[in-house]
């Protein structure tokens, strides 16, 4: 990750014997299953982090004494989220959720350590008995933001500021991209990445660039609300991720996509508490009430606010998939026949954009 | 390629160069008092929340009319807030460093982790609320040009850091006090035996980047993206430790520096935005751990001679009683 932090500067100036990282503990009751949640940004970053955080917060208050609830903050996406995983599972935390992609293998190597913890890995893909991965299918409200701005853009260039290529990320551009094109088939979806996760300067400039480089609306991938407000600044229009940013750029921001991770942390809580906690792939979205987005613009037309909707819908009920056939990548290479859905592996590791994606 | 396009991308670089240009002016003074203070990025976010909330709380609507003036000026006590509470945490450096003679590699580190923590524990109050951002105070007809935006579109800030180089270049070149600073920089010993007092130039000098490294703060979370998040200098004050090291410890070589790690940093987003990248992705990602590497490797290696590193940089001054 960018951004050296307190942990790997100390380790990198051979103290690393302050590094302990700083847990943050709740009240102890009688004997609650101990919660541990390994956090990749500031709990104020509001996005990403603060999502998990709002989701732990609500797990602990629909439980009740049932369960108390760890953290760790700022932990980085390298060999240094190990001892960090490693210590929550030592102080016994029974269920233990790695919230980034970049904690796999280290996730995957402390499970094996400590077979009797049940580890949830957010956003990846490798299992083991006692390791699950969770996502939510954020690219299904990335979708509706792909519908706004194929029907609105009046360059015809829209813009995704993104992270890292990772298959979440993969996933969020091609909805975006396949979803303006059935508003406007030949829009062109520029794409930048900025190579982490949160650097508001950085995503600030990148967003400029995008403006400049003809680009009306710009959707984010990255946690800071940087890039709204150089919308704001440039008179353009954008969205937020992770929580409702409309107070960061009341003209420019037309809807957020919302992450509700309560649901599922209140489940997998549950099914470690009655035993009946099970390794695998959950991967929850807008029928599970994970995925939502947050109430639209008022300027936005009454038509597009409708096609926006009716995808939210099609989602829940299943008659809608962004991912339907037929595919294409950029470079101009079938990948997915006419009228299939693109699902499970092929899709949760998706590393190719589809055509029309420059970057 | 055209003109508009090309300003744009200018603005665009001057955004991302400034606060490292602020910051590492800063140092360089610190430095050449033979003072290595690691601590900027820590001085940067104790600027940027102190900036952050002065200007939020003296431009709230609620104070009433009467309260006007106090809004008009509101980003400029920002700034000067940002000031003191840069110098005013480096004054945690200078105790432990100057007066105690502790380790300043160790003391730098410390002032890192501590402007983080208090930052983010002063910031939560200030979280998910955004400011005015502090843009040119020309007229729009100058600001909003097309062209003349190059010139007049800037904040306030942007021309301060200029004016804050060659002010600096000017001082430690063609002043008595700016020989005075190098000598105690260059040999303390010499400097304590005829007169001057080390110790006393190295806090001024400490308190002034302390200063430079919380303005450079206020520059994003005041100008950037005027909005407080923990955290949000991401590591830019490790890129201007690096740039004091790699100018040689001079002015005119620091802002061109400066303003070649924004041009590099843009053009790579415009290369990227049309489709190619000429650098890998975790060429950035490690950029600030690489600086650190360089930087520490640099001031080891001093000793060999042939470097233009003040002779006393890093070293502890404990006058003889």
């Amino acid at each position: 990750m960018t951004g050296i932090n307190r942990r790997s500067l100390i380790k990198s100036a051979g103290a690393a014997a302050l590094a302990a990282p700083f847990i943050n503990r709740t009240a102890l009751g009688d004997t609650p299953t101990k919660v541990g949640y390994v956090y990749l940004g500031p709990i104020g970053d509001q996005g990403w982090t603060f999502a998990h955080e709002k989701g732990r917060k609500e797990m602990v208050a629909a439980l009740g004494g049932k369960v108390t609830a760890d953290y760790v903050e700022n932990v980085n996406e390298d060999q240094s989220a190990i001892p960090v995983i490693r210590d929550l599972a030592k102080s016994g935390h029974k269920l233990i959720f790695t919230t980034s992609f970049g904690y796999m293998d280290q996730t995957l190597a402390v499970a094996k350590e400590f077979p009797d913890v049940k580890f949830e890995h957010c956003t990846g893909f490798k299992h083991a008995d006692n390791v699950a991965t969770y996502n939510n299918r954020f690219h299904q409200a990335r979708a509706v933001m792909g519908k706004i701005s194929g029907m609105m853009s009046k360059t015809g260039t829209i813009g995704y500021l993104g992270s890292f290529k990772v298959p979440e990320v993969v996933m969020g551009v091609n909805s975006y991209a396949m979803a303006a094109q059935s508003a406007n088939p030949n829009i062109k979806v520029k794409l930048v990445m900025i190579d982490s996760w949160f650097d508001p300067a950085k995503e600030s400039a990148a967003a400029e660039t995008l403006a400049n480089l003809g680009c009306d609306f710009i959707t984010t991938h990255t946690d800071s609300p940087a890039a709204l407000q150089v919308c704001e600044k440039k008179k353009i229009f954008g969205f937020g991720q992770g929580a409702d940013m409309t107070r960061f750029a009341p003209h420019a921001c037309l809807t957020s996509i919302l992450d509700i991770w309560s649901p599922y942390y209140i489940a997998r809580a549950n099914a470690v508490i009655d035993g009946t906690w099970k390794s695998g792939d959950n991967w929850w979205g807008v029928k599970e009430g994970s995925v939502r987005i947050a109430p639209y613009n008022k300027s936005l037309p009454e038509n597009v606010k409708a096609a926006g909707d009716a995808i939210m819908k099609g989602w829940a009920d299943g008659s809608y998939d962004v991912f339907t056939g037929p595919m294409v990548d950029q470079s101009g290479k079938e990948r997915l026949a006419k009228g299939a859905r693109l699902e499970g592996k092929d899709l949760a590791t998706i590393d190719w954009y589809v055509k029309g994606v420059e970057g | 390629m055209n003109l508009d396009l090309v300003i744009a991308a200018i603005l665009t670089v001057v955004n991302i160069t400034t606060p490292i240009l602020l910051a590492a002016t800063g140092e360089l003074v610190v430095e050449k008092s033979g003072v290595l203070n690691l601590g900027i990025e820590g001085m940067m976010l104790c600027g940027a929340i102190a900036g952050f909330a002065i200007t939020f709380t003296c431009s709230d609507p609620e104070l009433g009319d009467s309260y006007a003036w106090l809004a008009t000026a509101a980003p400029w006590l920002g700034v000067a807030a940002a000031a003191a509470a840069g110098a005013l945490s480096s004054l945690l450096f200078g105790f432990m460093a100057l007066t105690l003679g502790a380790n300043q590699v160790a003391s730098g580190l410390a002032l890192v982790i501590f402007g983080t923590g208090i930052s983010s524990l002063v910031g939560t109050s200030f979280v998910g609320i955004a400011i005015q951002p502090f843009d040119s105070v020309f007229p729009d007809s100058l600001a909003g040009d097309p062209f003349w935006r190059l010139i007049f579109g800037h904040s306030p800030l942007v021309y301060f850091a200029f004016v804050m180089v060659g002010a600096v270049a000017w001082f430690l070149n063609r002043t008595r006090a700016g020989l005075v600073l190098r000598a105690v920089g260059e040999n303390d010993h010499s400097a304590h035996s005829i007169g001057y007092s080390v110790i006393g130039v190295r806090y001024l000098a400490v308190m002034f980047g302390g200063a430079m490294a919380g303005i450079a703060g206020a520059y994003f979370s005041m100008v950037i993206t005027p909005l407080w998040a923990e955290r949000m200098t991401a590591g830019r004050g490790w890129i201007a430790l690096a740039l004091v090291v790699f100018s040689g410890w001079r002015a005119g070589r620091l802002l061109g520096g400066a303003y070649f790690f924004g041009l590099f940093m843009t053009l790579e987003l415009y290369a990227k935005a049309s489709g190619f990248s000429f650098l890998p992705s975790q060429f950035w990602a490690s950029m600030p751990y690489l600086m650190a590497v360089i930087v520490l490797a640099v001031m080891s290696a001093r000793t060999r001679g042939g470097s233009e590193a003040p002779a006393c940089l890093g070293k502890p001054f404990i006058p003889d009683a």
